[in-house]
């Protein structure tokens, strides 16, 4: 739990994880912001009670005959789960459950300049991958066919909007072409998801690009 | 699904202040609960007629306790699965399969934290991404509180008062906003999708749930 959290969720976002209609990559990246985020939590909390609210006041369509001693047949043969202990690390457990593990499970793939990534399996309405910059290194300036959200997990990176540091969620429109910059210190690790097919590989030009070390 | 998300950067935290992790739980922003007008007895009874039925399956496995709850609460999941565009046979069949995950969760039922019907919706929900759209709804991390406590009474009753005061709320709503909020969380649409039924243009849709919201926050206070 990180109180430092500076860039949150939007309203439209939390309500459409809690109405159920993001793609599954994005669910993932705010299931893992919410975990570390109370106040987002919070806010989810109220978007839910609108959810049950409706429910409850929602239109009846008639169930048939037989059907609650159906279910109740059906309730009476399942155990009842523990509250399970999920895995505990450094990172949120909802990525955990995607990776099969911590941060040492990651298969990373290159994909130059010394960036790393790893794509997580998710439906194929969106794209969520894991990706490693090394500290000082540039992202070259790139845009976004769709909305892409960064979550930060580990170090920081800035771009012309903003500072992005661990917990925080950047909201990328396709009206944001970016150069992001990993901070000094430690490597950066970020969760992406994007709803266009990002073509990473346009993304880091072939040619050398030096790292800013500053 | 690209306008699904508001890419509108608002920053809501200084709306919700710092808060401690107990009450951050209690879905802060709509629920805040003091100064609070009084609620109607009856309009209350029915939030605590269903946190005891919960109450009662947990503790005793109460099979009356079950069928009254699915005689509210069946009939409005199958309706609502039927919006999101399940036919009437997967809608019954879920709505089943709901209420039989509801006996058998109805130990991780926490009544300070939702409303039984918030708490229903959310079983609903993951169920709906389940067979309709085939996908996981990955969840947030769980939050422990140390040992179990039995939650406060006086935070179960702050929560069924949030719950009926919302109700309320959304009646108030002016008609043209309610139905947007339906339709977003009913009928499985992303805002351009809504866009695309009701050929309004998606940023009068972004304000009319904007001001929505804005009407239930105002309310809540």
């Amino acid at each position: 739990m990180t109180d430092n959290i500076r860039h949150h969720l939007t309203d439209g976002l939390l309500m459409a994880y809690s109405a159920g209609s993001l793609p599954e990559a994005f669910n993932l990246t705010v299931a893992a912001h919410l975990s570390m985020c109370d106040s987002c939590r919070a806010r989810l909390g109220a978007f839910d009670s609108v959810g049950g609210a409706l429910l409850n006041g929602g239109e009846r369509a008639e169930m048939s005959a037989g059907s609650m001693e159906a279910a109740l047949a059906a309730a009476r043969q399942r155990p009842r789960p523990a509250a399970a202990p999920r895995p505990r690390g450094t990172l949120p457990a909802p990525l955990i459950d995607y990776i099969g593990g911590n941060l040492d499970a990651v298969r990373w793939r290159p994909v130059g300049m010394g960036v790393r990534q790893a794509i997580l399996p998710t439906d194929g309405d969106a794209t969520a991958r894991l990706l490693h910059i090394p500290a000082g290194a540039a992202v070259p300036d790139h845009g976004h066919r769709g909305t892409e959200l960064t979550l930060v997990l580990q170090g920081a990176f800035a771009d012309s909007t903003s500072r992005f540091a661990k917990g925080d969620i950047e909201i990328a429109g396709e009206d944001l072409n970016h150069t992001p910059i990993a901070e000094t210190g430690d490597d950066c690790i970020c969760l992406a998801a994007t709803d266009a097919p990002l073509r990473f590989r346009g993304w880091i030009p072939r040619i050398a690009q030096p790292f800013l070390k500053i | 699904m690209l306008s699904t998300i508001d890419t509108a950067r608002h920053d809501l935290a200084s709306m919700t202040g710092p808060l401690a992790a107990r009450r951050a739980m209690c879905g802060a922003l709509f629920m805040q609960t003091s100064g609070k007008i009084p609620v109607p007895p009856n309009r209350q009874s029915e939030n605590s007629r269903w946190t005891a039925c919960i109450t009662r399956i947990r503790d005793s496995s109460d099979e009356a306790a079950f069928a009254e709850l699915f005689e509210h609460f069946a009939p409005r999941i199958k309706g609502y699965l039927m919006k999101s565009g399940a036919g009437a046979t997967l809608a019954e069949e879920c709505a089943q399969d709901v209420m039989a995950t509801l006996w058998q969760k109805a130990h991780l039922f926490d009544p300070s934290r939702a409303s039984a019907a918030t708490w229903i919706f959310t079983i609903a929900r993951n169920r709906r991404i389940d067979a309709l759209r085939k996908s996981r709804r990955p969840e947030p991390e769980e939050v422990y509180w140390g040992p179990q406590e039995s939650p406060d009474q006086a935070d179960i009753l702050a929560m069924e008062e949030a719950a009926v005061e919302l109700t309320r709320a959304i009646a108030a709503l002016p008609a043209k906003q309610k139905t947007l909020i339906e339709a977003a969380y009913f009928n499985d649409l992303s805002h351009s999708e809504i866009a695309d039924q009701t050929g309004l243009p998606l940023g009068t849709i972004k304000s009319r749930i904007r001001l929505a919201l804005d009407r239930l926050r105002h309310a809540m206070k």
